[in-house]
């Protein structure tokens, strides 16, 4: 008895829609954000992410309906990421019905925003999100750096120091994307999450790279992350949730059934 | 056709956002002939059939809105007179003392105190635990209650907490967890019941707590 690991899927949205196809039999809209979360949350998904790929801010009010469209329908947590730059952007998301936000660049090119963030609103909401790439070579101390705008400009941060910097600010939970494994296919990144995992005290989800159910397994029993986030796994149907919650259980880990 | 009365439920709303969520599950667990009211004003409060106290964020912000928005004494005859269901925060703000913001009196209806968990917490087996406790964990229902019809002893509900409540009066534990420690998740006596996970967030179980809620007499 305790409290469960979490399978956390995510979906890209824009204006409002999901984008990169999401195919699930007998779906009319794949494309209706409300219809794919209710589904998820019937295979028994813990939380839902969405990330906001909407290029402009006008548009965000339709990020707002949709996310209460879902937050009236579907009673799991929900978070919402991408292009959360100010205390207003957090203030309309969780009146809109998310739980919580996730904050990525604006926390590193101000770290301050994530501490005012963590007063007003509460650490409980406050996920921060960091994209770390290995820049240690073979033979070397393991060493991960922040990278921004989608792994293509180095910050020089440290990731490990970055998260426990984070954490000290108020972040309440570490979105973790190793932006070597992303789109690969080839697991998440293990040492950075364990080693992320460890140096801090708020729950960490790994995400990047998952190809198959054996990786979000590793993730939790090697990584010790608190919960696995995947996108393409779940969306093509290769793997239901259910499936991935069975084999997590096999292997020794509590997942909620 | 005879006019049927409609029962109210009011969700106390001292400004500390979002109860969106809250207000949603109250409404999808309701039937036709009962209206839910996320409001901030004594009077509606005080008219309404069953009250639920949210909580969200620190526990000084929290109390200090319940006073300065003027809602403790019908906060206080609510929970004199009618079903009263509180949630997260809301439980703690029950307590008599939260060890949060460096020490904060609550409203006393329950004798015992908040306490944290501390961020060095660790598992039964000396491993390191998370703090916050995020996520599903299983409740153990340690008496038998109305607010539990329906819903399975061990049940999975949605957590996120650093702070957790020991009552001084153990037969007032209605539920408990395990994160580390056993520990009371939920506390009952007379018409008052109070709740740390989000019923609102625990998918199928969290609505029948919020439908057995809503049918509920208020006797134990």
């Amino acid at each position: 008895m305790g409290l469960a690991k979490r399978i956390i899927p995510c979906l890209d949205v824009d204006n409002g829609r999901v984008v990169k196809g999401v195919q699930f039999v007998d779906i009319r809209d794949a494309g209706d954000p409300v219809e794919v979360a209710k589904r998820y949350n019937e295979q028994g998904a813990d939380e839902i992410t969405f990330l906001d790929i909407t290029a402009s801010s006008d548009d965000r009010a339709t990020t707002v309906h949709m996310v209460e469209a879902i937050a009236s329908q579907v009673f799991i947590p929900l978070t919402v990421g991408g292009g959360i730059r100010t205390c207003e952007d957090i203030r309309r998301m969780l009146n809109a019905g998310a739980d919580k936000v996730g904050i990525n660049t604006a926390a590193v090119f101000n770290p301050e925003f994530v501490r005012e963030a963590a007063q007003r609103f509460g650490s409980q909401c406050i996920v921060v999100a960091i994209d770390a790439k290995k820049v240690s070579a073979e033979g070397e101390t393991d060493k991960w750096e922040i990278f921004t705008h989608g792994g293509r400009k180095p910050t020089g941060l440290d990731a490990v120091e970055w998260a426990k910097k984070m954490v000290e600010y108020g972040a309440g939970e570490i979105l973790l994307t190793s932006m070597d494994r992303d789109g690969t296919k080839n697991g998440f990144d293990l040492g950075v999450t364990r080693a992320i995992s460890e140096a801090v005290h708020v729950p960490v989800i790994a995400s990047g790279g998952v190809g198959n159910l054996d990786h979000l397994v590793d993730g939790v029993i090697e990584g010790k992350a608190d919960a696995v986030l995947a996108a393409s796994i779940f969306h093509f149907g290769e793997y239901s949730i259910q499936e991935a919650k069975q084999r997590m259980t096999d292997a020794g880990i509590e997942m909620r059934l | 056709m005879s006019e049927m009365k409609k029962s109210t439920v009011a969700v106390i709303d001292y400004g500390m956002g979002n109860l969106h969520s809250v207000a949603k599950a109250l409404e999808h667990a309701a039937d036709e002939n009962t209206s839910v009211i996320v409001t901030s004003n004594p009077a509606v409060i005080d008219a309404a059939d069953r009250v639920l106290l949210p909580g969200v964020g620190a526990i000084r912000d929290c109390i200090g809105e319940m006073h300065n928005a003027g809602l403790v004494p019908s906060i206080k005859k609510a929970m004199a007179e009618k079903p009263f269901l509180a949630i997260c925060v809301g439980i703690q703000s029950l307590m008599s003392h939260s060890e949060e913001n460096g020490g904060v009196d609550c409203l006393n209806h329950f004798q015992g105190n908040a306490l944290f968990f501390g961020e060095k917490h660790i598992d039964h087996d000396g491993s390191k635990l998370k703090v916050p406790h995020m996520g599903w964990n299983q409740v153990k229902q340690t008496i038998n209650h109305p607010l539990w019809t329906d819903i399975p002893d061990n049940a999975r509900f949605y957590f996120v907490h650093s702070f957790y409540v020991v009552p001084e009066n153990k037969s007032e534990v209605a539920g408990t967890c395990d994160y580390g420690l056993e520990f009371c998740v939920a506390i009952a006596r007379d018409n008052v019941f109070a709740v740390q996970f989000h019923p609102e967030k625990s998918h199928k179980d969290g609505l029948q707590l919020y439908k057995n809620f809503l049918q509920w007499n208020g006797k134990p």
